[in-house]
């Protein structure tokens, strides 16, 4: 065991430059372990800003947005499906949530065991047979997934047609304390968020993650590695309807109305949007997208009728600097030195 | 000894061309197999025969007596098959650990919510996966650092990268598809005392080869595949003396032998 190789970093004696030393003070920042605690009390925080009913509303929307984005960031950004459809999965969760709760009179927290049910439900109808298909094809039949969902929700009756359903009762109401208080709502919100994007960053960090990565990286490796590739991509699409379930009842709940108009195909590439310019597969980043797509139109406001020029201008200047996205997932990983191992180690065998 | 895979009258048609065509031999744990054959003589084909990579249109692959003939590549991997390819099949833009990490998959020990709550079991399961990947690190003698992605490492690198994913399976048979192509002369003499450790953990190896050399010193037997037919079996004595084989590798009307050291 005598292999020398001349490690492939070259070495040099240079002082480091202003922009690399620039680059390791950013990294030091954004690789923080506590950046999402960080994240959590500014979101805790926003609202001693300004609690105006219009922020709050903003800021409610937004949030729902970054758990779209972190779900469909385990099925594209993990697993590299890319899924143009992804709304569906909330129109199937914010009509679940909708249609229960105003038939029952239910709060829509109630419904949540309904809306993960039709949700994975939803999951395996439109992933078991497409995800035999490869890239291109998948996004297609995704695409025309999404918008029979939508179609499909505007002709039933039961999802109240064109007009879709209205006067959803409260999230939850315990005694006189209602949930459905918009700055009681929005705090709700952000634990709900903050916990689903918490348990998508895990996943992908585990060893299901890492199957993931692999599928997309390169099929048929992982499949010799003996990962079920299908069954695999199918989890990683049923995770991902989860999230957008997730999503919907809290859209139900904060609208209290819901019509097919909301699930439009251009809310699905704006989701698409939010994971590919935050950076696909690392979850921070999304959720820097997802509120970067969700606000700024927002914050654009005074350009009246040009915003969402300056939007589309905006997106394309970040797209041609930054193409990786703006937080891509970090290449490497610690090292951990660990004492070498020896001769009889290596001598104890393959144990079966 | 008792055969670890046993390959009976193997055969893989495209189309008209028979690209493997009655290939039959036998594996066993603790011996070091190889195949060789100009190019084009149906070797990877079939590897990937056995492998699951291609429904195999005749024959019988069975591992340890089991049947694995034409199942799915990860089912033939979990009955205890491991692989390498013939150009690198990486996870390029993941890390040293994690592409060996790869290789564990059917160790489980974790599921989703494990992973969602960070259990003790999560922790534990994910500390054996880092540590069982230094070890096959090491056991390869890679010596690079192993917390960068790979396709920042050099060629001869990622080879050894690929060799551990493949042992950290801990499989019974390891199939090696030209591992010693585009190595250099120490690194091909590492690979030779590598494939010599791995015999003595207990696997059967069956490798690809072009390098004569190497195959002469590392191989007990040797099979040799010409135009998808096996032409000749047997030790590197025998092969190198069957007129067989040295017809197929240096035409006919030529007395010379297989060159023994060179690169044939």
């Amino acid at each position: 065991m005598t292999m020398e190789y001349k490690t492939s970093s070259i070495v040099t004696n240079r002082p480091p430059t202003k922009r690399k030393m620039f680059g390791d003070l950013m990294a030091r920042i954004f690789e923080n372990k506590y950046i999402g605690w960080v994240a959590l009390a500014i979101a805790l925080l926003a609202p001693f800003v300004s609690a105006s009913s219009y922020s709050l509303n903003v800021m409610t929307t937004a949030l729902i947005f970054v758990v779209l984005g972190a779900g469909l960031n385990i099925v594209v950004g993990y697993c590299g499906l890319l899924d143009l459809g992804y709304i569906a999965f909330l129109a199937v969760g914010a009509y679940t949530a909708g249609i229960l709760s105003k038939m029952f009179e239910l709060p829509v927290l109630f419904t949540l065991p309904a809306v993960l049910v039709m949700t994975i439900l939803a999951g395996l109808i439109i992933g078991a047979p497409t995800l035999r298909l490869r890239s291109d094809y998948l996004a297609i039949v995704t695409l025309g997934f999404g918008e029979i969902t939508r179609i499909t929700a505007q002709n039933l009756t039961i999802t109240g047609g064109p007009q879709g359903i209205y006067n959803i009762p409260s999230f939850l109401i315990i005694g006189d304390f209602d949930f459905q208080e918009p700055v009681i709502f929005y705090y709700l919100t952000v634990l709900i968020v903050a916990g689903l994007v918490l348990a998508a960053a895990r996943l992908g960090k585990s060893r299901l993650g890492r199957a993931w990565k692999f599928v997309k990286e390169d099929e048929d490796a992982a499949e010799a590695m003996g990962i079920h590739t299908y069954k695999v991509k199918l989890l990683a699409y049923i995770f991902g309807a989860v999230w957008g379930g997730f999503g919907g009842m809290l859209f139900a709940s904060h609208l209290t109305a819901i019509s097919p108009p909301s699930f439009l195909f251009l809310q699905s590439a704006l989701v698409l949007m939010a994971v590919v310019l935050g950076g696909m597969g690392n979850m921070k980043g999304v959720v820097v997208g997802a509120l970067i797509i969700s606000l700024l139109p927002e914050f654009l406001r005074d350009f009246a009728e040009y915003r969402y020029l300056l939007f589309g201008v905006l997106l394309i200047v970040v797209m041609v600097f930054r193409p990786q996205g703006l937080w891509p997932p970090r290449g490497s990983e610690s090292e951990r030195k660990q004492a070498k191992l020896d001769a009889d180690a290596l001598q104890n065998g393959i144990p079966r | 000894m008792s055969a670890v895979l046993e390959v009976k009258n193997l055969q893989i048609a495209f189309g008209g061309v028979k690209a493997v065509d009655g290939l039959t031999f036998t594996a066993n744990a603790r011996e070091i197999i190889a195949v060789i054959g100009p190019n084009g003589a149906g070797k990877t084909s079939a590897f990937n025969c056995i492998t699951g990579f291609y429904t195999p249109t005749g024959g019988e692959v069975t591992l340890n007596g089991v049947d694995i003939t034409g199942k799915r590549p990860a089912d033939i991997a979990h009955a205890g098959v491991s692989r390498t390819f013939q150009n690198l099949r990486l996870f390029h833009d993941m890390t040293v650990l994690d592409n060996v990490r790869a290789g564990m998959h059917l160790y489980g020990g974790q599921n989703f919510v494990d992973a969602i709550f960070h259990t003790p079991r999560f922790k534990r399961s994910e500390a054996m996966y880092t540590e069982e990947a230094h070890h096959w690190l090491d056991f390869v003698g890679f010596t690079g650092e192993r917390g960068v992605p790979i396709k920042n490492l050099s060629y001869g690198q990622q080879k050894q990268v690929e060799i551990a994913r493949a042992l950290a399976r801990k499989a019974e048979l390891l199939l090696l598809d030209e591992p010693a192509a585009g190595l250099n002369h120490n690194e091909k003499k590492s690979l030779l005392e590598l494939c010599r450790r791995i015999r003595d953990l207990g696997t059967a190896i069956v490798l690809i080869e072009h390098d004569m050399g190497l195959v002469m010193e590392v191989s007990e037997r040797i099979v040799v595949m010409n135009f998808g037919k096996e032409i000749a079996e047997g030790t590197p004595a025998e092969v190198k003396a069957n007129p067989a084989v040295i017809e197929a590798y240096l035409g006919k009307d030529d007395d010379e032998e297989v060159p023994a050291d060179g690169n044939a």
